[in-house]
């Protein structure tokens, strides 16, 4: 509580970044304390990670300190306080937190926890229930993400005459970060590696989609810093991450009508395969895949674009 | 055996926060919140071993590569904020 | 044999975590910044290195003991890079240690070739 009052009170957008990723960290000690360790696995690589990364590469783009405002937004403030506190009055209905009684906990759970092993097979329960059970909503999750990356290059656009010049940013000089530079080259395919094996382990322990994507972003992140923006974009071009952005949700979109065109419901993978279970397995492979190539491209891109933003002055005359 | 090495990794994150407060530049706060890292991969690790369930390993790979590149980060941060790059991105 | 294991760990484990409480303390008692990234990475690195040490005797021959070893090589490699980036960017930004007593060279303390 006290990092988010100050995250509000503070004007340095510096510190309040850091206070931010604290508060990540924070939150991820809570759930792993109330043993929900793939939702802190998430919450530690996206918000301690990846967030405080790109909130410092677009911190670049802006001014530090956080300018006044020169009126009183007393209006607003009313409205936002009688809708919280009408949604508080709604929520008092609500059964407690961790009422046994309530009917998440009667029904919906129990369901979840008992079938997951004979419909689907897979250890992690938490895998099964977002992969399958409300592999819609992981589907809309993707989309969002999606959606994120689409608005950061709408809004900042590459026009195709930067895009000629880009080509020519050469490696800068190597005896500047010498030791850095040695050090990522060492680790990023052990990172690349790592983030591979949280993808496919996502079955059987704490993992997945969206940990992995972050991951393989945060390394080739790694690499864009210590490099450069030339040398990086060599290898992933613009125009080939912006495939990998749309392919992502368009695998995961194909299962869901490749198993509609076989006969069953949309994203029902039992039909996947001549056995149920062996087709829950291959549909929330390729689903998982799916959303970890989103992820990944999604959070390269920004923070390309960001940094892009930063060197484009050097261009335009 | 573990309780007593998570107290003792517990005291010394007081002690990191208490610099990361304190410290009069800069950069004390940015060895200060690395040095809170470090423990928390260790403090993640030990209580692994305590509550039995070994899964607490992946988080910690993962926070150690986390630390690491969040530090990069800040600090090639302050380097492009204080004065004109030397070098290209 | 359990015995013995069990010996190493506490000892391992004990270790670690002296290092690692004067580590914090040296963090908050030493004068400047360079000092007190001696004291921090050195004992951390040390301290680090023990506790996990202690921690794979305890493991069995399973999956645990690959991954905490992983851990420990990445936390070496990981924390020494990082604690010698720092004071490349401290030295860079214009923070100089504090030395005593008289140098000839104009440039304070910092060492002539980086």
């Amino acid at each position: 509580m006290a990092t988010a009052l100050a995250i509000v009170r503070l004007n340095d957008l510096f510190a309040v970044v850091m206070l931010a990723g604290i508060y990540s960290l924070l939150s991820a000690a809570f759930f792993v304390d109330l043993n929900a360790v793939d939702v802190a696995f998430t919450e530690a690589s996206v918000g301690a990670g990846i967030s405080t990364l790109l909130m410092l590469a677009s911190l670049k783009l802006v001014k530090r300190h956080e300018e006044k405002t020169r009126y009183k937004p007393l209006l607003a403030l009313g409205v936002v306080t009688i809708t919280g506190a009408l949604l508080i009055f709604g929520t008092l209905d609500m059964p407690h937190f961790g009422d046994p009684d309530a009917p998440a906990h009667q029904h919906v759970a129990p369901r979840y926890i008992e079938d997951s092993g004979t419909e689907i097979g897979v250890p992690n329960i938490v895998t099964s229930v977002l992969a399958s059970y409300r592999g819609f909503d992981t589907l809309g999750e993707t989309v969002v993400i999606f959606t994120a990356g689409l608005g950061v290059m709408a809004l900042l656009l590459v026009s195709r005459r930067t895009k000629e010049e880009s080509k020519k940013l050469v490696p800068a000089d190597m005896r500047q970060q010498i030791i850095l530079r040695v050090v990522a080259k060492m680790m990023l395919p052990l990172i690349l590696l790592f983030a591979l094996y949280v993808q496919f382990h996502g079955d059987y322990g704490p993992g997945g989609g969206f940990q992995a994507g972050v991951i393989f972003a945060a390394g080739i992140i790694l690499y864009t810093m210590l490099f450069g923006l030339g040398v990086t974009q060599r290898v992933f071009k613009p125009e080939l991450i912006a495939l990998l952005t749309a392919s992502g949700v368009l695998i995961y979109a194909g299962v869901g009508v490749a198993c509609m065109l076989l006969g069953g419901n949309f994203l029902d993978y039992s039909m996947l395969s001549h056995d149920p279970v062996h087709g829950q397995h291959l549909g929330i492979l390729l689903v998982e895949l799916g959303v970890g190539i989103t992820v990944a491209a999604v959070m390269i891109t920004i923070f390309h674009k960001f940094t892009w933003r930063t060197v484009k002055h050097k261009y335009d005359k | 055996m573990f309780a007593v090495t998570a107290l003792a990794i517990l005291v010394v994150m007081v002690l990191a926060l208490a610099r990361a407060f304190l410290g009069p530049t800069l950069y004390d706060r940015i060895l200060a919140v690395n040095n809170f890292g470090t423990k928390t991969v260790l403090l993640l690790a030990v209580m692994g071993f305590l509550s039995g369930r070994p899964d607490f390993l992946d988080i910690a790979i993962v926070y150690v590569l986390i630390n690491f590149i969040s530090v990069i980060g800040i600090l090639r941060f302050f380097e492009w904020s204080t004065k004109e790059p030397v070098e290209e991105a | 044999m359990e015995l013995i294991l069990d010996i190493l760990s506490w000892f391992f484990l004990l270790g670690g975590s002296f290092f690692c409480v004067t580590g914090g303390v040296g963090l908050l008692r030493f004068p400047e910044f360079f000092s007190r990234i001696h004291a921090a990475s050195l004992t951390d690195t040390l301290g680090a290195g023990m506790i996990l040490v202690g921690l794979m005797f305890q493991a069995g021959w399973g999956l645990v003991l690959p991954k905490l070893i992983l851990i420990l090589l990445f936390s070496l490699i990981a924390g020494t890079t990082a604690s010698h980036a720092m004071a490349k960017a401290a030295l860079k930004s214009g923070l100089q240690p504090k030395v005593v007593g008289n140098l000839e060279s104009d440039s304070g303390g910092a060492p002539s070739n980086s």
